[in-house]
């Protein structure tokens, strides 16, 4: 609940920042957050496999995968998080999900984005 | 949480069997009993019989709405046309009927067929589309819903009730199926899914809010109509999932779509064939 309130003051800031400048806020808008990015279901659609429990709008999810939740104690060190969405067939070959970096469906800077989004889950 | 971890780490180290097992030469009845005995020893409360159902074997609520559904389905119509084509004389004035085994009767369930002739897997589309071709006629485009899709909606009918039996004899059968179960196995597409991923490994399983059906008992039923009225015949389904990984889908009756059939349908053997059913 917590991090919601930090979510919501980072998007906060955020806007308070591009505000005064028009060209910059419309950049701003079009540019997706981490967690747009792991909810577009045409991009990381994480949610068609797993739950993202302390996240309200996270809907109708699959169970593919083991919810997302606490997700920086149990992934301490940030890169295996990043790794493990990078290509989960890296740790497990007979893994279902999606390897998002070594395939291409996702850019670099867009699992960046998507790591620092779930971590914070 | 971890508990749930190990549980589904579990669960794909058994996979892992399934798959490595699909690396030897098994029989084909060896291959089905096993699939069988993964899915009954995951969901030891659905029948196999139930499997037919596809996706609705692992959901109460939709099945009672699909038994609703199909008291009055609502492709009667397409059906009628399907019969009309199935009755009308070739030009030369014979019939399909006369054309193919026991009269078109009774034989759904023992395609596809491996054709010692040819070499190839022939699908029941792709005998209708040779009875055609025989008598004078051009074939059918596969995949079309309005000539072969509602033909073999209605000409699979004469069939109901028949359980799938599929042979797989000698060499040059066993290495088409060996094919389509590569297919079947094999990940693809940006998305890296193999056809088992889905349908073997999570089955009953749901991805966003779509329950996954098992491979066992899916042959048996074709073509289905999406939402009541759109035909989707077999292979325009499989067309369909290999979009939905980002595949670039083989063309349909190509060789691989069609060893992919003949793998796929075995897996059905001993089920009841049931033409054109509902499905959302
Ligand atoms: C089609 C299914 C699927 C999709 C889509 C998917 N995952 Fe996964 N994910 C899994 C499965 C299955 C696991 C279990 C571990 C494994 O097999 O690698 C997993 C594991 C994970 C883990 C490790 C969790 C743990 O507790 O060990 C993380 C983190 C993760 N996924 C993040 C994501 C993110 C972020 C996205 C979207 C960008 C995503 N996943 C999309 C299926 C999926
Ligand atoms: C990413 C997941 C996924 C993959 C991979 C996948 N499918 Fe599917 N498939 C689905 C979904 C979702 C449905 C619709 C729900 C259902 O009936 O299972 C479906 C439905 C089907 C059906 C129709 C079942 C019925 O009774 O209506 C068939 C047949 C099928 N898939 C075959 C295949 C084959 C063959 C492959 C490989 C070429 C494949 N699928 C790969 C997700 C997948």
């Amino acid at each position: 609940m917590r991090k919601l309130h930090r979510i919501a003051a980072v998007c906060a800031i955020g806007a308070a920042m591009v505000a005064g400048n028009v060209m910059a806020q419309t950049a701003a808008a079009k540019e997706e957050t981490g967690k747009d990015i792991a909810f577009n279901r045409s991009k990381g659609n994480c949610l068609a496999c797993h739950g993202m429990p302390t996240v309200p709008d996270a809907e109708s999810t699959g169970l593919y995968g083991p919810p997302l939740i606490a997700m920086s104690a149990r992934f301490p060190d940030k890169a295996k998080l990043r790794a493990q969405i990078w290509d989960a067939t890296a740790t497990n070959p007979s893994t279902s999900m999606p390897p998002f970096g070594k395939h291409g469906v996702l850019s670099e800077q867009e699992i960046d984005k998507v790591t620092d989004f779930v971590y914070g889950l | 949480m971890k508990q749930q971890i190990v549980k589904l780490l579990a669960g794909m180290a058994s996979l892992g069997i399934a798959l490595g097992a699909a690396s030897v030469q098994a029989s084909p009845e060896q291959d089905r009993q096993d699939l069988i005995k993964y899915y009954t020893s995951k969901y030891p409360n659905v029948k196999i019989e139930d499997y037919v159902y596809g996706a609705l074997a692992f959901d109460a609520d939709s099945k009672a709405q699909y038994d609703a559904i199909m008291e009055f389905p609502p492709f009667e119509s397409e059906l009628d046309t399907g019969r009309k084509l199935w009755e009308t004389p070739f030009k030369n004035g014979k019939t399909y009927a006369e054309c193919l085994p026991n009269g078109g009767k009774m034989i759904a369930g023992n395609y596809p067929m491996f054709d010692d002739a040819t070499g190839k897997v022939v699908t029941l589309e792709g005998a209708l589309n040779n009875c055609r071709t025989a008598n004078g006629e051009t074939a059918y485009k596969l995949g079309d819903k309005k000539t072969l899709g509602v033909l073999t909606a209605y000409m699979r009918t004469l069939s109901d009730g028949m359980l799938m039996n599929i042979k797989v004899e000698g060499p040059k059968a066993m290495a088409a199926y060996e094919d389509g179960k590569k297919t079947f196995y094999a990940r693809k597409g940006q998305l890296n899914f193999a056809c088992a991923n889905c349908h073997v490994q999570n089955a009953g399983v749901r991805l966003r809010s779509e329950l996954i059906s098992p491979a066992v008992g899916h042959a048996v039923h074709w073509p289905v109509f999406r939402g009541g009225d759109n035909l989707v015949t077999l292979q325009s389904r499989y067309e369909g999932c290999f979009k939905q990984v980002r595949a670039v889908p083989p063309a349909q009756g190509s060789t691989t779509m069609n060893d992919l059939e003949y793998f796929h349908s075995s897996l059905s053997n001993g089920l009841p064939m049931k033409a054109s059913v509902f499905r959302k």
